[in-house]
């Protein structure tokens, strides 16, 4: 079992490794690009038999105290 | 009176605080981010470095060492913490102080002097700093630009905790005179209980004239006014 997390900027805080990055996709030549904003990706490793509640549960603990700072970042959580 | 140099793994002004300390004429002991007691500490300075890398985010690791339950106990009594740079972002990542630090707006890591308008002189922090003086202090930082949403920024303002703004060396708050993009040209803030206090620019790294300015120690003076002060109000 693993959990995947994605933490993004959130989108009141500027986020300019986004903007350079849109802004150097706009040099490459593609096209249509509004926004792009640069987050962290974190994949997680569970034991075996991990109840995924229980996991759910603590692992919302874990991102909301630790893995994201709720003041300048979202985070997703799903569980596979 | 004596001062606790906190040191994680991977600070790197730490010995800068201490020096600082003793060019000033007082203690000052390092302690172990392990630790669970500061000792005897008069005042607490959380240096500068990248604790931990800067894994994950800066200061995210290090707010959960064993030395900072001791850290929140001492600044509940109102004893007087001052983080300056990585120490700054770790108070914050703590909830020591409000809002977060984050990427420099130029994604330049910015290493110079720049000048400081002292916002408030209430503070501990502030308060032997002559009126009308700008200050010349290094930084040397890659995500230190201060942010906190509306409410908070409001708070701030309404309460006087912005302590120093990034400005021009006539005083004046400009975009051009901000290193790094912080909201309203933070450089320094301070708790509403005002006895603990964070900024990016480094004091300790200006105590001399041999280093090219010696304006950090106005606030290290300020501090140490204030521990004078007590120490008085306590013997009386």
């Amino acid at each position: 079992m693993k959990a995947k997390i994605i933490i993004t900027p959130k989108k009141a805080v500027v986020d300019p490794q986004g903007k350079t990055v849109q802004s150097a996709l706009a040099h490459l030549g593609y096209q249509g690009v509004t926004a792009v904003h640069v987050g962290k990706y974190l994949e997680i490793d569970l034991a075996p038999g991990t109840n995924a509640a229980a996991a759910r549960r603590a692992l919302e603990e874990a991102c909301h105290k630790f893995l994201s700072n709720p003041i300048i970042e979202d985070y997703r959580l799903d569980i596979e | 009176m004596r001062f606790a140099v906190l040191q994680f793994p991977a600070s790197n002004c730490d010995q800068d605080a201490v020096h600082a300390v003793r060019v000033l004429g007082h203690e000052a002991d390092y302690v172990w981010h392990k630790e669970t007691s500061l000792g005897a500490a008069d005042a607490v300075i959380v240096p500068g470095g990248f604790s931990y890398g800067d894994y994950l985010r800066t200061g995210a690791i290090a707010r959960f060492s064993p030395v900072m339950g001791a850290l929140r106990e001492f600044a509940a009594r109102g004893g007087l913490v001052l983080g300056i740079c990585n120490g700054f972002q770790i108070l914050c990542e703590a909830g020591l102080l409000p809002g977060a630090l984050v990427r420099n707006r130029s994604l330049q890591f910015r290493c110079e002097h720049v000048f400081l308008k002292t916002a408030t002189h209430d503070s501990p922090f502030t308060r032997r700093i002559p009126p009308g003086k700008v200050l010349r202090i290094p930084i040397a930082h890659g995500e230190g630009c201060y942010f906190a949403d509306e409410a908070t920024l409001a708070t701030l303002r309404a309460n006087s905790q912005i302590l120093w703004q990034y400005c021009s060396a006539n005083g004046e708050l400009t975009d051009a005179a901000n290193p790094n993009g912080s909201l309203l040209n933070i450089a320094g803030i301070c708790n509403a209980g005002r006895n603990v206090a964070g900024l990016m620019p480094h004091p300790e790294r200006a105590c001399e004239p041999i280093l090219g300015s010696d304006d950090g120690r106005f606030i290290f003076e300020s501090m140490l006014q204030t521990l004078t002060d007590r120490a008085r109000a306590k013997a009386a």
